[in-house]
């Protein structure tokens, strides 16, 4: 046979040929070119999972540790790899509902793409774990996460240690991308603060895992890795015994405490009451506990101590008298005659003190916290003849309160702090257009009128009084664990002495010094049972509050106030302690400081003082109005409620209170019980009565 | 000639044997690789017959006992029994339709003993010696539509037998043998066609319908525009042409859709769909006929399969990760990876290079084979090696590109690589047979 078709063997080759070299460019593009596919081998392959480093610790100045790491889980969702997914058991076994498991996955690819984990339930109950650790293998896409949770041996602290949370989209945006959707930072107090310390470094470790998601081994021996590091610990100058005690002190009342060491400014313990107990914000309840404490109208998350603003009252007497000693119109003999008023402003401005040479001179004055003698010493400092104008002279007093720490930020280091108010020209010009005098704001004299400060501002200014005139900014951490030269950078703040007031001479500190320790010698403070050996300088303060009540601007229980350091000789403790509606000062406020200073100097406490903590402890000074207030706001929020989801389960509690508690079948009774249903009858048109019978109520 | 020389060894095409050797050495090492569990010890299990790796072993052995018996074997018993063997596979094929044992989903497989038999594979050996027989016959004179025809019948009517097994892999694979007939004289005009519906039918699955439409008919006329001087001297050529148009339209127009909506089965549908990279438009999925193999509920297993491939290849770069190392093929993301998918372990494990060696292998075995092929002087015999070179080529073509993601997942294996001993048996026998042609070369005249 001839071989007439070989041409076509070339042919045939070059076909060979031509399909290798069209395989080898796709080889090539794949292999070579593009260089997604070993990225995207690593991520089918290699599971990187975080490990999320110790939280740094919180310790007191004695080193407890006043708070704690413990572990629980959180369920981590990747939404991509939810594939042949059995959903019903899913959702039996963490008992929600198919709409619900739905949303979240929805959610948690809306916020944080499909392929990345992200929480799909926090802090499971222990049930829950061991249930999900069990069957966990069925669910392809999710993880249990370890999460170090916060955990407080001492119940004490809430407002200073802040909490800790997880990161919102906000918070990631602010980072740089350094946050991922599932950590959690510290959102608020110190925890916030210093969560560049404390946070620590995470880690990473690469595991391998195969097409099930089952996680096989380590990737490359561990070469990858990287360890986490664990957050550094915090030391601070409180005394967590010392808090405690001020929190006791404070259960059922509203206001603050606040201890400082003056040398330092380190805060021995802030507490704000109502409190809480920080355990109750962590764990599986917090969302629960959380929501309860936000809808209460006593506000207990609000941190009075910094963002409480509060008339000085007679506490700001001491500071009053500085200003007039160093401005020279007044000296230490200055004296007044008071017989229980002050007169000089066309109007009568009482004093509690009635008797003869009760304001002698400013000792005595400061003792008996004589007001006529302090309206008549602002007055004099407006006056200064040496101005000759009064915006200059209440300018130049703006300007000592500004030194004493009042009317802006000290800058402690926790978040949210307020600033109080000093009012200056221009607030008194836009609101009397520009024709006022000393009388027009005589009561600064006494720390009313505009003046207002947080318990914070108080306690620093009587902290620079026992000072004789510096200050550090008060603050809460002492020392950082092996402190970085970042570290140093913020702590520098804190460690810098303000000489602000060093130039009033002594002697003018130790007049007024002197007149606080006759406060609590023969003064308003007398009656308060002294510390043995411990030579207490102090004052009082009153003041006058209105609230707005039904909407009427009504005059309040006066707030009691005090502030005192000691011992007077090297003051180691200054406390300034608000009671609101407290009445005078020494009643509540002065015997809580007396506790705070005996507690912190003497270490422990004697019997009969515990008695009397027990005492102040259990005395009950919310003002009565608050139920009401509370009544009012959890029946609007109910109203709301029932008109979203149109159920009169929501509202049916404060419609039945008003009918009788014990429905007699007497005529009498009649009308009231008509009156309900058709009351519910106005407010619920459209739904259905039957189902909504009520117990109480017989057929009409 | 030499009768009385005793020596199997004689004539033997030894480059041949060494690549068998060679692309057989690889594929224990890519079975092993694709296989190996950690903390196994090798040579125990490579003993034991247990492992993938351990039975790829011995089915070597079996082949090469095979193999050996090929050598020793008359090469004329091949020609005078061509035709026995070609009865034998189709009685096979169609003892398979009441035998068959239903395994992974397939209908072409017999149960014998232990082993599973597939006649479709062991009917290209068969296919190949029927058709060289019958183009080698002296009577016959293959420039006629008649002998083209029955030539073509032989190829198909076992394909067509395997469809109906559902097995269209292994059916397309007869369709290489046209390659044999276009060596012996089929009109070229055949592969164009061919060639032609194929660009058509992938053009009408990436296009818009009436896009498509209008370039043909726009093709068409650029034709007439082209062509007026010869339109005016002959009328029948516009007819001609207008023909071509309405064929070209139809294909486009019904016949792509109905192929989709009636012949093909759901999978492969999404397969080819997968292949050029689109999602299956609506009518197809509504009308296509539902799989076999209920393989659950997702509708992107194939674009996952070529998916998978595609990362396994791509993350081995250049020189690749080393045998072991290759996370996609050791942690089970690429689906059949000792069989269809082996080519992935050598992308993954040895890169670039790795891969460019192993193409180059196969495509020198390849030329080797149509030099084999060339040189022989028997008609039968050629056109028998042709047969051999064209089921090799479409086999490592088809896989490799599949792999890769240029061709749909058509479940075909990598000849000689690929795990599973009919597979490796039935491409031994091939290449055994071919070699004992061709140690005969200079002996038989006819």
């Amino acid at each position: 046979m001839p071989v007439f078709n070989q041409s076509r063997s070339r042919i045939i080759r070059l076909i060979f040929l031509v399909s290798f070299v069209i395989i080898v460019a796709q080889l090539f593009k794949l292999q070579i070119i593009s260089g997604e596919y070993s990225k995207l081998a690593m991520n089918n392959a290699v599971f990187p999972k975080i490990v999320y480093p110790e939280r740094g610790i919180i310790y007191d100045r004695k080193g407890k540790a006043i708070l704690n790491n413990s572990i629980m889980f959180d369920l981590m969702v990747t939404p991509a790899e939810v594939k042949n997914f059995d959903t019903t058991s899913f959702c039996r076994l963490m008992e929600i509902d198919t709409a619900e498991f739905k949303k979240r996955i929805r959610d948690a690819a809306f916020k944080n793409t499909s392929v990345r984990p992200s929480v799909f339930e926090s802090l499971l109950t222990p049930q829950m774990q061991a249930r999900f650790e069990e069957n966990g293998w069925r669910f392809p896409g999710f993880a249990l996460v370890e999460r170090p949770v916060r955990v407080y041996p001492f119940n004490a602290a809430a407002h200073i240690l802040g909490y800790i949370g997880e990161v919102d989209p906000k918070d990631i945006e602010r980072s740089n991308g350094f946050y991922r959707m599932g950590d959690y930072t510290g959102k608020s107090g110190l925890e916030n603060t210093y969560e560049k310390v404390l946070m620590g470094q995470r880690g990473v470790q690469h595991i391998i895992k195969d097409n099930h998601n089952r996680l096989v081994g380590s990737y490359e021996n561990g070469m990858f890795d990287t360890a986490a590091i664990a957050g550094r610990g915090v030391r601070t100058y409180l005394d967590v015994e010392l808090q405690q005690l001020a929190e006791k002190l404070l259960t059922g009342k509203i206001g603050s405490i606040v201890a400082l060491e003056p040398k330092t400014g380190g805060i021995l313990a802030m507490a704000s009451g109502p409190g809480f107990n920080p355990n109750e914000l962590t764990g599986s309840d917090k969302q629960k506990n959380y929501a309860r404490l936000v809808l209460d109208v006593s506000k207990p998350l609000f941190n009075r101590a910094i963002k409480g603003q509060y008339p000085a009252g007679s506490t700001y007497k001491p500071i009053g008298a500085l200003i007039g000693l160093d401005e020279g119109v007044i000296t230490p003999q200055s004296g007044i005659a008071c017989t229980g008023a002050y007169y000089y402003c066309g109007r009568r401005y009482g004093c509690t003190e009635h008797w003869a040479g009760h304001a002698n001179n400013l000792r005595l004055a400061i003792a008996w916290s004589c007001n006529s003698f302090f309206y008549n010493t602002f007055r004099l400092t407006v006056d200064n003849p040496a101005y000759k104008d009064p915006r200059k002279g209440l300018t130049a007093w703006k300007n000592y309160m500004s030194a004493f720490g009042y009317g802006h930020r000290l800058g402690v280091d926790i978040p949210s702090e307020d600033g109080g108010n000093i009012p200056d020209t221009t607030q008194y010009d836009k609101e009397y257009r520009g024709s006022w005098n000393s009388c027009t704001m005589v009561t600064i004299g006494i720390g009313q009128d505009k003046m207002l400060a947080t318990p914070l501002q108080i306690a620093n200014g009587i902290s620079i009084v026992a000072n004789k005139g510096y200050y550090y900014v008060p603050h809460f951490v002492k020392t950082i664990d092996d402190e970085s030269p970042a570290d140093t950078a913020l702590l520098n703040k804190y460690r810098v002495k303000h000489e602000v007031l060093t130039h009033i001479p002594d002697s003018s500190y130790e007049t007024v010094i002197s007149g606080m320790q006759d406060v609590t010698i023969a003064g308003t403070a007398a009656r308060i049972p002294k510390i043995p050996g411990v030579n207490v300088c102090a004052k009082t303060g009153t003041a006058e509050n209105y609230g707005i009540i039904k909407g009427k601007r009504t005059q309040l229980k006066d707030h009691s106030l005090f502030v005192c350091f000691a011992p007077r000789e090297d003051p180691k403790i200054a406390v300034a302690v608000i009671i609101e509606n407290g009445g005078f000062g020494a009643t509540w406020a002065g015997p809580i400081a007396y506790l705070m200073m005996e507690k912190y100097l003497k270490d422990t406490l004697r019997v009969d003082r515990l008695k009397e903590v027990d005492r102040i402890a259990a005395a009950n000074l919310m003002p009565p109005f608050l139920k009401d207030l509370q009544r009012k706001e959890d029946s609007i929020r109910a109203f709301k409620r029932f008109e979203m989801w149109k159920d009169s389960a929501y509202i049916r509690k404060y419609i039945t209170m008003e009918k009788p508690k014990q429905p007699s079948p007497s005529p009498k009774n009649k009308q009231s019980k008509d009156k309900t249903p058709a009351l519910l009858a106005a407010i619920l048109p459209g739904e259905k009565r039957s189902t909504t019978t009520r117990p109480n109520t017989t057929a009409l | 000639m030499n009768q009385r020389n005793p020596t199997i060894s004689k004539g033997i095409d030894w480059s041949l044997v060494w690549i068998y050797l060679l692309l057989v050495a690889i594929g224990i090492m890519a079975v092993f690789g694709a296989t190996y569990k950690e903390g196994d010890a090798i040579v125990q299990s490579f003993i034991s017959f247990k492992t993938d790796y351990s039975k790829q072993l011995y089915f070597f052995v079996a082949a090469l006992v095979l193999g050996l018996f090929i050598l020793l074997t008359d090469s004329k018993f091949f020609s005078a029994t061509a035709n026995i063997w070609y009865a034998t596979g189709l009685v096979m094929l169609l003892l398979v339709f009441p035998l068959h044992s239903n395994v992974k989903g397939t209908e072409s497989i017999i149960r014998l003993g232990g082993f599973n038999f597939q006649p479709a594979e062991f009917c290209k050996i068969c296919v190949a010696l029927a058709l060289a027989k019958y183009l080698s016959r002296p009577e016959t004179d293959f420039s006629k539509t008649r002998s083209q025809l029955i030539a073509a019948s032989i190829v198909l009517v076992p394909a067509m037998l395997t469809i109906l097994q559902s097995e269209t892999g292994l059916a397309l694979v007869f369709f290489a043998f046209f390659l044999v007939m276009y060596r012996e004289g089929l009109p070229s005009g055949v592969l164009v066609i061919g060639f032609a519906t194929a660009a058509l039918v992938v053009a009408t699955l990436l296009l818009e319908k009436n896009t498509l439409a209008m370039i043909l008919t726009g093709l068409a006329l650029l034709v007439v525009l082209i062509m007026r001087r010869q339109l005016k001297r002959d009328k029948s050529i516009l007819f001609k042409i207008v023909l071509l148009w309405v064929i070209c339209v139809g294909i486009q127009r019904f016949g792509v859709p109905f192929f989709f909506k009636n012949v093909l089965a759901k999978h492969q549908v999404e397969r080819i769909y997968s292949t050029i990279g689109k999602d299956v438009p609506e009518e197809y999925l509504k009308g296509a006929i539902p799989t076999q193999t209920p393989s659950g509920k997702q509708t992107n297993t194939a674009d996952y399969n070529v998916k998978q491939s595609k990362i396994a290849i791509g993350s081995g770069g250049l020189f690749g990760k080393g045998l072991l190392k290759g996370t996609q093929t050791r942690y089970g993301f690429v689906p059949e990876q000792r069989t269809d998918f082996i080519f992935d372990t050598i992308g993954e494990g040895f890169g670039f290079v790795g891969s460019f060696a192993l193409l180059a292998i196969y495509l020198l075995l390849l030329f080797r084979i149509i030099t084999v092929a060339e040189r022989q002087r028997s008609v039968f015999s050629r056109c028998y090696a042709y047969g051999v070179a064209a089921v090799f080529f479409f086999h490592i073509g088809i896989n490799i590109a599949m792999t890769v993601g240029l061709a749909p997942v058509i479940g075909i294996t990598l000849p000689l690589v690929s795990y599973g001993g009919t597979s490796l048996i039935t491409f031994t026998i091939l290449l055994f047979i071919l070699i004992r042609l061709d140690a005969d070369r200079q002996m038989v005249l006819r």
